[in-house]
């Protein structure tokens, strides 16, 4: 039983349409609309919880840097660091003392800011009247800019001690060569030390615009107080322009290796080349090929062979990320340094031979099973229901993406996927790093090798 | 002692979810059922969770837990190795498995009419794993690479695991979840054999089941599947108490870092150890001033105001089976040193110890929890970690729906008071990590840990 203060009403709605939703693999239902500065919204209605989740995302991640490595991140932070007649003290005063979460960010193609609130009173308005601020009018205080700049330095060196970070950062770099997508969004110690303040507000004058923007809702609200929410919340940004189109990622010319010096006592090897976009017509041959080879975790390809058959890394992977234009096919483990060659043999000899032989009946009917039948627990929660409704928006993805997810992924065929894989991997331009101690040894071994 | 003014009538809707929807039996063999109704979404986790992990473990078979755990998903009579991950893949189940200093659990989430899946092979596993040799010794190898990754390459995790085995004398607490690097190395199948035929019995276990299902179905359902295991002469692990701690205590752990990082610890206690239970609700609502937040003092006095920090860090759990510590933890800011950072952290102490804390900090507080307490009905699994993790540590699920009862209650001079009986300067260790060069081209060398381990 629901035990909440509901009215018994809302609380039977939630039922039914769960109800109806079980009965096939229907997403939930995606209401959609303008706001009247331009900013597109998506919003699930959810009223078993008294809560809300707003997601606001706009074309304003790091691909956006312009040449300012870590741009985008550091305005990202700098939002509830001061906002209109508050401080960052007072910004965390007021969501906090109703409970609300507040966070920021920013990836290459996409920047956030999201809002999880209780939707009783005083909490609801308390944290949309922050979040409108601090979408609209951020200070970008010298002294609060100078503070998260030092703070991000730090961050910075800390992630260098990390040689999986490490490994990474150089794998993006390698792969995307010239291409904004190739540096980390946070940035490096020379460009993070470079930016100005002016930076940042010019930054956010450019793409903090409500055409910029898509905002993600799923909470217990009726249609017409999820319009009122998205009016408020776009409420002081300018209309503005959606950005040009990021350019097209070029392929890579031939294999690439890259060695990292590193004082670890294991070896991280990383394997990648440009893969997919979103919305690209081999996305669901690639997705269902790519879960049987490295994406279903335990039980894939890579897992088989390098841990469960070999015991050579505790993690091993592979994916496709898929992003406005091409994102990275990218795999990845780490082992003992003695053992990293062999290693990364297996793991590139796997994916060969996945590329020429494509998976086995058996494997795709298990794979198929895997992804349609875990669909009810990837929109099990309004936390992931958020997630999806900003990415549907973000990349303009068809409202039904979520409806007719499993049944394309059922429809995927062992030669969709020979296919698909044959025409977008490329065994002879492959981009690798390799981060450990011995790099001389591991050299020469892959130089006799011939890869 | 004086109450503060709770606006209790106010909380009562959100928090009346409670207990009305959990429902619990015990199985013959001792096996105990609990079951949280959440329609919600037509799914369901379900989870088995072991009273056995790092702290019930003895010198020589460190990590014995851990590596079992693994071993779990190697084979049964029944199911060959690696089996169980693909039934569960083929059912579209989320699965895996972890490991803590007072539990070791497994778990699967798929849809609602797929749980008698995950109840086959959980309960065959319960008492029929082969441990065959082979998977065994590859596993270790799996094991020690996860060791390096998590703890000997992360000199801010090595630092941590050295500052555990510093502060704590007697108490299982100081090790290491993962084991201890020659523990690990010398580890032999009939170890784990021994450790699996001890602990892993339906009397030694709970099973937690939250979504879409009807309780007696459920009970129906796990008295066909555990019923039939054989219980187990289960012998209590002995208490070996932490003695008390007479003077500070300071390490220096040097890896190849970039930056500083420090930890300081003080010997606490835990809810039904002695004291009364208000001492360790009290120092959870301290941890939460302190730390609750980027309104609470360390973010807005350390990290904004003073610029002594780049993070700081407070973290206690009252909720633990032995007790544990109060733990300071942080990284100096740009320009500031790590002895700067210590004496801020003094300084704080020093000041919940003289001054109560104000009302409003513990009106945000209260007003953080009860908002988290609605947000976590957002995810079953999440709901069924907080009641098999509290089951587990002996104090029963019941206080899932509860604790926010007691942590509202906690007055400023309480806080008061258990700062100044738990936080002095003789109950304290520091451990601070000193970066080393990092063009050294030797490999690093050595052991840490935080307090559990993911498969």
């Amino acid at each position: 039983m629901f035990a909440e203060s509901k009215p018994i009403l809302a609380a039977l709605c939630g039922v039914l349409a769960l109800a109806a939703l079980s009965s096939a693999w229907a997403g939930p239902k995606i209401e959609t609309w303008q706001t009247s500065s331009g900013a597109r919204v998506l919003f699930v209605a959810a009223p078993d919880l008294p809560m809300l989740d707003v997601r606001v995302v706009f074309d304003a991640g790091s691909a956006r840097d312009g040449g300012r490595s870590g741009l985008a991140a550091l305005t990202g932070a700098m939002l509830s660091q001061g906002a209109g007649e508050w401080d960052a003290d007072a910004i965390a005063e007021r969501m906090e003392s109703v409970g609300a979460e507040l966070g920021t960010g920013a990836q290459r193609d996409m920047a956030w800011v999201s809002l999880r609130t209780l939707t009783r009173q005083p909490a609801l308005d308390t944290a949309l009247e922050t979040v409108t601020k601090v979408l609209a009018e951020p200070r970008f205080d010298q002294p609060d800019f100078e503070r998260v700049r030092e703070n991000t330095l730090v961050g910075l060196r800390r992630a260098e001690q990390d040689p999986g970070t490490v490994g990474k950062k150089a794998i993006y770099r390698k792969i995307f060569g010239d291409h904004p997508y190739a540096a980390d969004p946070s940035g490096t110690q020379e460009s993070v030390a470079a930016l100005a303040r002016e930076d940042l507000g010019d930054f956010h004058s450019r793409y903090y615009v409500a055409r910029n923007a898509v905002i993600a809702m799923v909470g217990d609200l009726t249609r017409e107080q999820a319009e009122a929410v998205a009016e408020r919340v776009t409420a002081g940004l300018a209309a503005g322009e959606p950005p040009p189109a990021v350019p097209p990622v070029p392929e890579l010319a031939e294999n690439l290796l890259e060695k990292v010096q590193f004082p670890s006592s294991q070896t991280h090897v990383y394997a990648g080349q440009p893969g997919m976009r979103r919305g690209d017509p081999d996305y669901y041959s690639l997705y269902v090929g790519n879960h049987i080879l490295g994406g279903s975790g335990l039980v894939s390809l890579l897992m088989e062979e390098v841990r469960e058959k070999r015991g050579l890394s505790y993690s091993v992977y592979s994916y496709f990320l898929p992003m406005s234009v091409r994102g990275p096919f990218l795999m990845g483990l780490q082992t003992k340094n003695e053992q990293a060659e062999k290693a990364r043999e297996v793991l590139m000899e796997t994916v060969r031979r996945f590329r020429k032989d494509g998976p086995t009946d058996e494997e795709l009917a298990a794979a198929i099973k895997n992804i349609t039948g875990g669909f009810p627990l990837r929109i099990a929660s309004n936390g992931k229901i958020v997630q999806y409704l900003a990415v549907i928006g973000f990349y303009g993805l068809p409202l039904d993406h979520l409806d007719t997810f499993s049944e394309r992924v059922s429809a995927v065929t062992a030669e969709d996927i020979r296919d698909a894989f044959r025409r977008r991997v490329d065994p002879d331009r492959f981009a690798t790093v390799i981060v450990g101690p011995v790099q001389d040894q591991v050299a020469k071994a892959r130089a006799a090798s011939g890869a | 002692m004086k109450r503060a003014i709770i606006p209790l009538v106010l909380l009562a809707p959100l928090l009346a979810h409670a207990s009305a929807n959990v429902q619990e039996t015990l199985l013959e063999n001792g096996l105990k059922v609990i079951v949280k109704q959440d329609q919600r979404a037509p799914i369901v986790t379900s989870q088995v969770w072991y009273k056995v992990g790092s702290s019930y473990e003895h010198g020589g078979v460190t990590g014995v837990s851990h590596v079992l755990e693994h071993m779990m998903f190697k084979g049964t009579a029944k199911h060959d190795p690696g089996e169980f991950s693909r039934i569960i893949a083929e059912h579209g189940g989320e699965e895996n498995a972890f490991t803590g200093r007072d539990y070791t659990a497994y778990f699967q989430t798929l849809a609602k009419d797929r749980l008698a899946i995950s109840f086959e092979l959980e309960a065959d596993r319960m008492r029929n794993l082969t441990l065959p040799e082979e998977e065994f010794l590859k596993e270790l190898e799996v094991v020690k690479e996860e060791r390096r990754l998590r703890t000997e390459d992360d000199p801010e995790s090595l630092t941590s695991e050295q500052f555990n085995a510093a502060a704590y004398e007697a108490s299982p607490y100081r090790i290491p979840v993962i084991g201890w690097a020659s523990d690990l190395e010398h580890l032999k199948a009939e170890d784990l054999r021994e450790w699996y035929r001890k602990w892993y019995a339906p009397n030694n276990a709970t099973l937690v089941v939250v979504g879409d299902v009807d309780a007696e179905e459920v009970f129906a359902l796990a008295r066909e599947h555990f019923g039939p295991l054989k219980l187990e002469d289960l012998a209590a692990p002995k208490l070996r108490a932490e003695p008390a701690q007479r003077g500070e205590k300071r390490i220096r752990v040097k890896a190849p870092a970039k930056e500083p990082y420090l930890i300081m610890g003080y010997k606490a206690t835990a809810l039904g150890h002695g004291a009364e239970d208000w001492e360790p609700y009290a120092l959870e609502m301290l941890a939460s001033v302190l730390d609750g937040g980027s309104s609470a003092r360390f973010s807005r006095e350390l990290v904004r105001d003073s610029r002594v920090a780049a993070s700081a860090d407070a973290g206690y759990s009252a909720f633990s089976r032995l007790p544990g510590m109060f733990v300071l933890d942080g990284t100096p800011a740009k320009g500031r040193s790590v002895e700067e950072l210590e004496q801020a952290f003094r300084d704080q102490i020093e000041h919940v110890r003289e001054e109560p804390v104000t009302a409003d900090e513990l009106e945000r507080i209260r007003n953080q929890l009860i908002a988290a307490k609605v947000y976590e009905r957002d995810s079953v699994f999440y709901q069924a970690m907080q009641i098999g993790r509290l089951e587990t540590v002996g104090l029963g699920w019941p206080l899932v729906d509860e604790y926010v009862e007691h942590l509202s209650r906690v007055t400023p001079e309480q806080i008061q008071e258990v700062a100044q009986q738990y936080l002095t300067p003789d109950n304290l260790t520091v451990a601070v990590l000193v970066p080393q060069p990092m063009d050294g081209k030797q490999p690093r060398r050595a052991a840490a840990g935080g307090h559990a381990r993911v498969r």
